[in-house]
Formats: C-alpha cells, structure tokens, sequence
C-alpha cells in the first residue's frame, strides 16, 4: 500500500497503538493531577508540579535511561511488575507507550490545568447549594466545563506521543514490529542507503497524522464553544 | 417563618459579628460594600464556614459550632442568587431550571410552568446562558434556585451588575416573588432605591455589626440611619394608593398626609404603591407656600433632626402616619427655627419621583 514495505507500515500501526494507548492510559491520572495542582492547596503541590514537567526539561535520553534504570528487567519497579502481574516494558510496545505517556504528559496536564482555571469555581459552589454532592458537581460541571481542555490536551499528548523518538529508543531500543515506532522508523530507514524514499513517505503519513489530529481538535474545540454560546 | 443568625467570623478589616432573628417577608441585608453582607449570606448557604455561630431557619437547625453541628450546602435547601448569576454555560436555560429539581427529585412540570411564567422565560428555554443579556440571565438564576424547592431564597445583589434598565426589568419579577410565593427571602443591597421597593424588613450593617434592625419605612425614615445610608442616597418610603391618572400624564396617589401627583405610574386605580423620596429632593417651608411650581405640598411637623459635620442637616417630618426625611442646610434649620414639634410643609416636585422610585406596596 503506497508502496509501503511492510516493515514501515508495521511502524505506522505501532505508532498508532503506542500514542492512542499512551493517551488513554494516561488521561485520567492527568485530568486528576490537573485538578489537584489547579484546585488545591497540599504539601508538596509545587514538587508534584517539578516532577510532571521534568520530562519537558529533561534531555529525552536521559528520561529513557531513567525509565530503563526503572522500569527495566533488572529496575525495581519494572521486576516488581513483572514478576508480580507478568507485564513487561523493557523492549516492549508497552514500554514505547510507557515512554511516551510520560514524555506527552506535561502538555496534557498543563491544557487540562488551564481549562480548570479558566473555570469560574463559583458555578460549582452554585451547583452545591442547588443539592448536588461533589461527586456530581465534579461529573455534571466540573468535568464538562474541563471538555476543551481535555480535548486539546488529549490531542496533543497523542501528536507528542506519535513523535516521541529519544526516551523510547534509549527505553525500549528499535526493534522492527515490535517496539519500532514511526520515528524511529524514519531514522533507520534514514540510515540505509536507497531508503530515502520510504523514508520520506513515512514523514509524509506523520505529518498527515499530525494535520489530522489538529484539525479534529479544532472542529471538537468550536463544537464546544458554539454550544456554551459566546463563552 | 424566621431565620435566626448569629455569627462571628474574623475578616481582614473587622470582625463580624452579628445576631439577630428576621420575620417573614423580604429582610433587606443593607450597608456600604464590606460591611459583611455577603460573607453573612454565604455562611446562610454553608459556603462559608464561620468561626463560631449557629444559623437556623423555623425549627431546622443548619449549624451550631457549639455542638459541632454543620450541614453542608447541598442539603441546606436555600436558594442562591448570586451576583453574578452563575448559569452552567454548557446547558440550556431549561436544563439549568431544572439542574435543582432533578437533584431533589422534585420535579413538578406545574411548579416549573408557574416559574416560567412568572419570570417570563418561555422564550429562551432552548437557549444557552451565553446568549443571553444580564438581566435575562439574572432571571433565569432566580428561576433556577426558585425550582429547587428552597425553604429560604438568598439573593445576594442579584441586580447590582445590570444598568438601571434591566434592573427595572427585574424588578416587578421580585415584587410579584415576594407577594405571591411566600418564600422568605434574604436580599443583600447596597441600593436604597431597591431596598425602599422590596424590603419589608432592614438589616443595617456597619463593619461586621448590626446597627439596626426594624421595617423597611422605619429605618428608611430615620435620621440617625443617614451616615450609615449615605446622605446623597438618603429617603423614605411613603405608602400610596392610586387614585387616577390624569390626560397631562399626570398620575395622582393618596398618601396618609394629602394627595401626591406624580409622573404617570403605571399601576391600575386602587393599587397600593410604595412611594421613595429622597431626602434632597424635599424642601420645607414654615409657611404654606403660594405660587410654587412645586404641585406637591403635604402639611408636615418636625419629628426629629439631625445635624450633619458639614453644612447639611437631615430633618425627619412626620406627614400624615408616614415619615419623610428632608436634606435640607444647618443654615436653613436655624433661619427657620425648624426644631422637634414644628409646623411646617414638606414639598415635593413631581419630577423628582423616578419610576425606580416607585415600587408594589
């Protein structure tokens, strides 16, 4: 298919996989930390809020070796899982999206934290005294005034997500089918020679995928605004 | 139906510390901004947790911190209005009426078309808030808290951010609230006109305390009042019924003291009206005067008076059972020998009565 080898095309899949699982994993624990660095006063607020923008600071290499001292075979947390519920992510797809969730999660957070700033806490206040427990003012008008912050940030942890390159090769390496993702892709064929032209279809299908991503976030984002009117 | 509130909360500038029991009817929550009478509603709606105090409406208590005992907002059954409306701007107007209601379980299409109507919003249900002016939002947040079933409707200066023509508009929608729903309602104003035209009862507050409590005409008429009120925002109430209206656009009002023209007043014949007057917009005179274009001249005796720092002097006139209060300078009292017990007229030009002015008694 547009004359794709099928090594490329398993990278696209992969690629596809990783970000969309790596969003979705992710989307709750950011919306929650979202909230919590936007909404509350705790100890440790502005240390939480160090450690979710490391990645952005960070060389990306030395978070995937940080995640391979971790999460690998040998790392505490990664023979833990491993030997406790079987998952691996050391030279894993899991390990891809693991890498990637982390390196797309401070966009996600800081559009989902915007949002709830932008958010007037009065109208929660207003909801309590019409009777509504937190639960329900948090599910009927926290969480659906947070709706174009989720989006935008869903979307773009997904195109950081399709694009991660350093942390997931240093992570989990770039093993064709099984953990070589798009990018990861593009640099290899980059280094045969004769493999530009794959090379240069697969930058093509990223930045469709990208495009793609943008403009869906705009039509999701104006739907939302039509609806709340001028707001 | 009473609510009893005693309260002390330390502030940034004072600390407030209240108490006192309001009857049934509109209880008016008036003084200069920052003088606690939002943190007092807030704490009413359990949005703001007081140092100490204990708030209760007829035989349900809300709170006493002397027991420990603390209900939390949502099952206080109290309406809020806020200032600044609130409407959830990702649902329609109808969804926002019936966001309490649903929640209660209370759901009554007869009650909701009763709230529609008198609020006069069936014709923006299917819109959303975002759409709307502020008057027309401010409408749907007092329908919106009325459908929830509230023992007790806190209005918390639902009018002061709309320009004085949507206020007008808003306005008659709380008289008829006020005499026809039965609900008590607690209404924090920092605008005399507005408290002169709802309230039946004044709560008037100076830095967190309570300087005065007692109905609306009496404390509106009270010259010792007038510092906390402010002089320029200073005046009565005069309780009216509408006789006729005349073909020059004349409306012509009995009041306890004479007959009052006015600028035609929309009221039907045999309306009972509530009447403000200014106190700068009163002149007196010890002696009947003639030849005045004035067309307003009530026989008046001094009850009380009040000397100002500055020039001014606050003088109150008792004109038939009602009270009036009349701005007037030091210099003017002296010439005229104008002390407790005087005989003197209390005019009143006719175009200085604005429709604000002019409220459902």
């Amino acid at each position: 298919m547009l004359g794709l080898e099928p090594d490329a095309w398993q990278a696209v899949a992969l690629s596809l996989r990783v970000s969309l699982c790596a969003t979705a994993a992710s989307l709750p624990i950011g919306i929650f930390v979202a909230y919590a660095l936007a909404r509350w006063e705790f100890p440790g607020r502005q240390a939480l809020n160090g450690i979710v923008h490391l990645p952005l600071i960070l060389p990306p290499v030395v978070t995937g070796y940080l995640l391979l001292l971790t999460f690998g075979r040998q790392g505490p947390v990664g023979a833990f899982l491993e030997a406790t519920f079987g998952i691996s992510f050391a030279f894993n797809w899991t390990g891809a999206a693991l890498a990637a969730a982390i390196m797309a999660f401070p966009l996600m957070v800081r559009a989902i934290r915007l949002s709830v700033e932008a958010m007037d806490p009065g109208l929660e206040q207003a909801a309590a005294t019409l009777g509504a427990s937190s639960i329900r003012v948090f599910l009927t008008i926290t969480l659906p005034l947070m709706l174009p912050g989720i989006l935008t940030g869903s979307i773009l942890a997904f195109a950081k997500a399709m694009g991660e390159f350093g942390a997931t090769i240093t992570f989990v390496s770039n093993i064709p089918g099984r953990t070589q993702t798009l990018p990861s892709a593009v640099y290899a064929f980059l280094q045969v020679p004769g493999a530009e032209g794959t090379a240069i279809r697969l930058v093509l299908i990223s930045v469709a995928i990208a495009m793609g991503a943008l403009v869906a976030s705009e039509v999701l984002a104006r739907r939302a605004a039509r609806r709340m009117g001028t707001r | 139906m009473t609510l009893s509130i005693r309260l002390r909360h330390a502030q940034s500038e004072f600390e407030l510390d209240v108490d006192f029991t309001t009857p049934p009817g509109v209880t008016a929550l008036f003084g200069h901004s920052g003088a606690g009478k939002t943190t007092i509603v807030q704490a009413v709606a359990g949005l703001l947790k007081p140092d100490s105090g204990r708030i209760s409406i007829d035989d349900a208590l809300l709170e006493d911190s002397d027991r420990g005992f603390w209900t939390p907002p949502r099952n206080r059954r109290v309406g809020y209005v806020f200032q600044d409306g609130r409407l959830f701007p990702h649902m329609t107007v109808l969804k926002n009426l019936r966001y309490g209601a649903n929640l209660a379980g209370v759901r009554d299409p007869a009650e909701e078309d009763r709230v529609v109507d008198l609020l006069g919003l069936s014709d923006y249900l299917h819109r959303y808030p975002g759409t709307l002016s502020g008057g027309e939002k401010q409408r749907v947040a007092i329908g919106r808290a009325l459908l929830s079933r509230p023992r007790l409707l806190l209005l918390d200066e639902p009018l002061a951010a709309l320009d004085p023509a949507r206020r007008e508009e808003i306005l008659p929608h709380l008289e008829r609230l006020r005499d026809n729903s039965g609900l008590p309602i607690l209404y924090v104003s920092h605008a005399p006109s507005e408290v002169a035209r709802l309230a039946t009862t004044v709560v008037l507050l100076e830095r967190g305390k309570v300087l005065k409590l007692g109905p609306a005409s009496e404390i509106l008429s009270d010259p010792q009042m007038v510092p906390a009120i402010g002089p320029r925002e200073a005046g009565a109430i005069l309780a009216a019924t509408v006789i006729r209206h005349h073909d020059d656009g004349l409306s012509e009002l009995q009041t306890s003291a004479g007959t009052l023209l006015l600028p035609a007043v929309s009221a039907a014949p045999g309306r009972s009206l509530r009447v403000r007057i200014a106190a700068h917009d009163v002149i007196l005179s010890r002696e009947a005067p003639k030849g005045l274009s004035a067309l307003n001249i009530l026989p008046a005796r001094v009850c009380a008076l009040r000397l100002g720092d500055g020039p001014g002097a606050i003088v109150q006139v008792e004109t038939g059972t009602d009270r009036l209060l009349a701005r007037i300078t030091r210099r003017s009292v002296v010439a005229l020998g104008l002390e407790p017990g005087a005989d003197c007229y209390a005019i009143i030009k006719s175009v200085a009565v604005a429709r604000e002015d002019i409220g459902r008694g």
